[in-house]
């Protein structure tokens, strides 16, 4: 099984407002409120280090989750955010991303 | 782009949210319109950080009660309607629209102009009514039949009426302030060309008493974009907008307001 590649987008906008990450697809308008798991992929998603890598060394130790379920429920989620083109996803390194700025 | 300003032209300023918009209309009768139609948002003289020819056309094939249709083409933003057509420059701040002799389809062309020249200053125009109220402006937020008129209807005589339909907010002096504009609702009423920093943000809801309950950042923010009026669908006009709001519900506590329509609510308000 290849690894897989996650890198964010340059088409969204980013805040951090109390605590929750919001993301808005500048292309459609959508807005996505992440919860503290999703953020963590998502500031995580620097294009170079493979999603299942991300999951195991920065959800599984801290959200205390079963490795196979973190697996499945990060890849639904950026399965999820690449539909809206918020994430962009390879099966090979990322080297540069065009990466958005958060605040 | 047609050139603005032909020698015959008459030039009006219109000053709305400290951003004059210098218009220039052929046509002296509808000239004379403009004055009445905008009242005291009207500068004889005086600088303008936009220029807009206004010419009077035949209606276009179409329903004129259709929604506008905003389309970016390089620095040029089209706006189409069945009574209106016009382009604005983003660049060189110059437009000329092509309007039927109707006072208020200028409205929508100038709206979507304000949202241009906001955007680039971290600012917007919100579905909103406003008010002033012992020099602090309150902002009350909502769609269509959510109570923006009544809200303003209900103002204690002391209320300097805004807007009790859109909201022309911006960041000065590390705050928002409201200013007044001339876009009525309901109450078929213009604003007051006055400003004043931005108390509270209140988000309308119909109930059986009056009460406030603030409302978490994010979930402010989330609300208040559904509120934002923006017309284009361009990805940096976009996320200028969503970091705009962001910024604004940083600064600005938002609260929902349910009301019972009488004006007790005020001594809620502020």
């Amino acid at each position: 099984m290849s690894a897989t590649y996650i890198a964010r987008s340059s088409a969204i906008a980013a805040r951090n407002l109390g605590g929750e990450m919001m993301i808005m697809s500048a292309l459609d308008s959508t807005l996505f409120s992440l919860n503290p798991l999703a953020t963590a992929i998502w500031e995580a998603a620097d294009g170079l280090t493979p999603l299942e890598d991300i999951v195991r060394q920065r959800i599984v130790p801290v959200y205390e989750v079963e490795e196979p379920v973190a697996q499945r429920d990060a890849a639904e989620f950026v399965e999820k955010l690449a539909r809206h083109r918020i994430l962009v996803v390879s099966d090979e390194p990322i080297p540069n991303p065009s990466l958005s700025s958060t605040a | 782009m047609m050139p603005v300003g032909t020698s015959s032209a008459q030039r009006l300023v219109l000053n709305i949210g400290a951003a004059p918009i210098a218009l220039y209309i052929e046509d002296p009768s509808f000239a004379d319109l403009m004055r009445e139609r905008y009242g005291d948002f009207v500068e004889a003289q005086g600088p303008a950080c936009a220029e807009v020819e206004v010419q009077l056309a035949e209606a276009q094939s179409g329903d004129p009660d259709q929604e506008m249709q905003v389309v970016r083409d390089g620095r040029l933003w089209r706006m189409e309607r069945g009574d209106l057509r016009a382009e604005f420059d983003s660049d060189t701040n110059r437009g000329v629209i092509r309007q039927t002799a109707n006072p208020y389809a200028i409205d929508s062309a100038l709206r979507v102009i304000h949202t241009l020249l906001l955007s680039n200053q971290g600012g917007f125009l919100l579905h909103a009514a406003s008010a002033i109220r012992n020099d602090k402006a309150y902002v009350f937020s909502g769609v269509s039949g959510a109570g923006k008129t009544t809200i303003a209807r209900l103002a204690p005589p002391d209320a300097t009426l805004l807007t009790d339909e859109a909201s022309y907010l911006r960041p000065e002096d590390g705050g928002y302030f409201a200013y007044g504009t001339p876009f009525a609702g309901e109450l078929a009423r213009i604003g007051e060309p006055a400003k004043a920093p931005v108390e509270k943000l209140l988000l309308l809801a119909k109930g059986p008493e009056n009460r406030l309950d603030r409302v978490p950042t994010s979930a402010a923010a989330r609300l208040l974009m559904r509120n934002i009026l923006f017309f284009a669908r361009d990805a940096a006009a976009v996320a200028r907008v969503f970091n705009s709001a962001c910024d604004f519900v940083a600064r600005v506590p938002v609260y929902v307001l349910t009301f019972f329509p009488s004006p007790e609510v005020w001594n809620l308000i502020g």
